[in-house]
């Protein structure tokens, strides 16, 4: 197949199409809530009295999962709910996509172990990556929440609206990431000379 | 029909991180250190993109406006933000693209994963004490978006402003110098 097309061309028009396809059919695309419903589900099998339904809804004995009406709440009550299910099907997606891959294009994209080259570049074992993801993991949701949403609701959704909360958000989260990550992420001792084998806007 | 869609959106969307390279630690990482600002490129086109749809389709009908979901401004927002770019920076990773990443086989993504759900449900207890801290009503100005968008939210300007919002968007996407990784 030959690329008329740059590959960020390529990718970012893939993007833009998930993007519109879900504000066309739905709603804008968010991730970080359904942390919260996923962690509430799991806690309402050890605690029955934290979601409980009320007259016109549900509210829950935990302050945040109560909030706007009981809306969380209800989700955590009928896990079949549409936020739920979106974020599921992600992985099956992303899988699905891989294995539509040209046979070349698909080894390529080979990279599935625990260390990206810039990890490896930066001298940081499987361990030491581990606690980084895990941690990172932990600021990333717990940034969002607190902020309201994450990539996709405020940076991607958000600014598309031209939302104030999305610049906002984009410019907190850049100001933080762009020195820690250059700061964690300088090559230290050997390095290796492979080159970016990433998939890049499609199949190559 | 909304279960369906849910499955159908949400499976399109992680064939697309992942076309895109947005499951990939490495293209994330890469462009937080400048060292190729490939991703950038693609996330600025895909806004600008998606802003120019949701300026134009609305006036041509194709477009619900009651799609529109804009989030509240206060502090929190950008306090939040900072702290979850400490979290971007540490993994390469954020709460869609590591959904991607796992099911295109990458084991450290389920780290990542596990840790969002700590974070979140750290979140879920210490949600009373920020709120009676304050920080969630200075700045507090509400879902106010830059351009009309042709839904009940209040703007700042007209709808014009969309379009230059878009156009500006792809302009910084093709004006991104392109690197080779090094």
């Amino acid at each position: 197949m030959t690329n008329t097309f740059p590959d960020w061309v390529r990718g970012g028009a893939w993007l833009a199409a998930a993007f519109i396809a879900a504000l066309l059919l739905v709603k804008p695309i968010g991730v970080s809530t359904q942390y919260v419903i996923a962690d509430g589900i799991a806690w309402s099998q050890f605690d029955d009295g934290l979601v409980t339904a009320t007259e016109d809804g549900y509210t829950s004995s935990n302050p945040y999962l109560a909030k706007s009406g009981g809306k969380y709440a209800k989700a955590i009550a009928n896990p079949l709910s549409y936020g739920l299910l979106f974020v599921l099907a992600i992985p099956f997606g992303a899988f699905l996509s891989r294995r539509l891959l040209p046979t070349t294009a698909r080894n390529a994209d080979e990279e599935s172990g625990c260390l990206p080259q810039s990890a490896m570049d930066a001298g940081f074992d499987t361990s030491r990556r581990a606690l980084m993801v895990f941690g990172g993991g932990f600021l990333t949701l717990f940034g969002a929440r607190l902020a309201g949403g994450c990539t996709s609701g405020h940076m991607m959704s958000g600014i598309s609206q031209t939302s104030i909360s999305g610049y906002l958000f984009a410019a907190g989260v850049f100001a933080t990431a762009v020195p820690l990550s250059m700061w964690l992420y300088r090559r230290r001792g050997v390095t290796h000379a492979t080159p970016g084998s990433a998939l890049k806007g499609g199949a190559a | 029909m909304t279960l369906f869609f849910a499955i159908l959106l949400g499976t399109f969307f992680g064939f697309a991180l992942h076309r895109a390279g947005a499951s990939h630690p490495d293209n994330i990482l890469r462009m937080l250190t400048f060292r190729d600002p490939y991703l950038a490129k693609a996330i600025f086109f895909a806004i600008g993109l998606t802003t120019l749809f949701a300026w134009a389709a609305v006036p041509l009908g194709v477009l619900d406006p009651g799609h529109f979901s804009v989030k509240a401004t206060h502090l929190g927002v950008l306090v939040g933000g900072l702290v979850f770019g400490l979290g971007f920076a540490l993994a390469g990773y954020c709460p869609g693209t590591a959904l991607a990443a796992l099911g295109r086989g990458r084991r450290d993504a389920v780290g990542f994963i596990v840790g969002g759900l700590v974070g979140a449900f750290a979140y879920m207890l210490a949600h009373e004490s920020i709120v009676a801290s304050g920080l969630l009503e200075h700045w507090d100005i509400g879902k106010i978006t830059l351009a009309e968008t042709g839904s009940s939210y209040e703007a700042l300007a007209g709808a014009w402003l969309m379009s230059i919002a878009g156009l500006a968007l792809i302009v910084v996407a093709v004006l991104l110098p392109r690197r080779e990784p090094l």
